[in-house]
């Protein structure tokens, strides 16, 4: 889905999983690390406010995988 | 009586040249031409070649409507039992004019067809599933094998005579499966093919991964301040109820929600339906599978432009792969027209 978005729309797409290979296999260019699989975007185990700030975190990294000029599939993260 | 057979070459295998006539248009010709002529030995009394279309392989590629309906009308009026095209080994133009030529004699005139390609000739991926495509080598050094075993398929479907497995037939699957039974169970025969591939022996697997591909990345966002971000998922949040009746697993549809009016993803209003994972953080705030509520905040404070209105979601798990493609490929054409800069897409 992620692959076919962006080659059918010409727009980056930054994907968030957990599992890594899975998304290097599908053919995903802009991926982020996720948390876990039931809490991709989240940690809601330490807690609400920790929970956002991890949230945050990986959002704002995703909108930098966006803006970032790459030439091949690139895993962030940082 | 004998089976009636026609065959279809290009303009090289027809005798008429090379490059410089490729763009030869369809001709008919009694009988059997270039490979026919070996097909014919080996059908024997069994079948006749009766006729051979010669087209040429830049015609058929550039005029592809024209050049097939042109193909089909001598073809009907031959009247024959069996179609048989190529082999056109790893020749990309000729591959696709053997499997489209094979698709359309077999769609439209109800007859069996058999063609021959290399398993990379760009034909295969395209035609596979519509016609049976011989597996052969990358070259006209392996003529003789393939014209033995499209002849052999060939008589197999004209006999109507029962098919094993397309490896042991020797055509590359058209991804179809069929229920039978084992003598052994199945974590007997696992066992067996691990041991098998312990000790470094061929073994085979029964279910075969799909083939991904790969793209190039898409250019990045230039203006972050003034792009607009759609948010998608493929991790089952669909409103309380799920009113579109998405699948909780082996999806067959995506669906679309208007977010315009929302700060964040409430459990009160969503929920998770996905059946591969436990939802039970999904369930209490679905925003740490949705990013909502953060993606609210950046937008407030201009870190990006603006969120778009709408959030697609389905399930991803189960799902085929042709299926999750044409997710892609619709949402792609709708989010390109709604002026969409870039996607942020999470999965469970």
């Amino acid at each position: 889905m992620t692959r076919e978005i962006e080659r059918v729309a010409q727009i980056p797409v930054a994907q968030i999983a957990t599992i890594v290979p899975i998304m290097l296999t599908v053919g995903a260019n802009r991926i982020v690390p996720g948390v876990a699989i039931p809490h991709p975007v989240g940690n809601p185990e330490a807690g609400p406010e920790e929970d956002k700030k991890t949230r945050r975190k990986l959002v704002l990294r995703a909108l930098k995988a966006l803006q970032a000029d790459i030439s091949e599939q690139t895993i962030f993260e940082s | 009586m004998s089976y009636r057979v026609v065959c279809y070459i290009n303009q090289f295998y027809g005798g008429r040249g090379g490059e410089e006539v490729a763009d030869f248009k369809p001709e008919l010709v009694e009988g059997p031409v270039g490979p026919g002529l070996e097909l014919q030995r080996l059908f024997g009394d069994e079948a006749r070649v009766i006729g051979t279309v010669i087209c040429g392989d830049g015609y058929y590629a550039e005029h592809i409507e024209k050049a097939r309906a042109e193909c089909i009308k001598i073809v009907e009026e031959l009247k024959p039992d069996l179609f048989i095209a190529g082999p056109a080994f790893n020749a990309g133009r000729y591959g696709v004019a053997c499997g489209d030529i094979c698709a359309a004699v077999t769609q439209s005139l109800g007859i069996p067809s058999v063609t021959g390609m290399f398993p990379e000739n760009p034909g295969v991926e395209l035609y596979r599933a519509q016609t049976f495509i011989v597996k052969t080598e990358n070259s006209a050094r392996g003529m003789k094998q393939a014209l033995t075993s499209m002849a052999r398929l060939g008589l197999k479907l004209l006999k109507g005579e029962p098919f094993g497995p397309a490896y042991e037939e020797g055509y590359i699957h058209r991804g179809i499966r069929k229920n039978f039974f084992k003598d052994k169970r199945g974590s007997l025969r696992a066992i067996d093919m691990l041991l098998q591939k312990i000790a470094g022996q061929e073994f085979r697997t029964e279910y075969e991964m799909p083939a991904f591909k790969k793209i190039p990345p898409a250019p990045p966002i230039k203006d972050i301040k003034h792009a607009t971000i759609a948010l998608v998922t493929s991790g089952g949040i669909v409103p309380r109820g799920n009113p579109d009746r998405l699948r909780v697993s082996s999806a067959e549809s995506y669906a679309k929600y208007d977010i315009s009016g929302l700060n964040n993803l409430t459990p009160d209003e969503f929920e998770s339906i996905h059946g591969g994972y436990d939802r039970m953080w999904a369930n209490l705030d679905p925003d740490v599978v949705v990013p909502l509520d953060v993606m609210r905040e950046l937008e407030r404070e201009g870190v990006f432009g603006k969120l778009h209105p709408y959030l697609y979601t389905t399930t991803g798990t189960g799902t085929s792969v042709a299926n999750a493609e044409r997710f892609g490929q619709e949402i792609g054409r709708e989010l390109k027209e709604a002026g969409v800069d870039g996607v942020i897409l999470t999965s469970t």
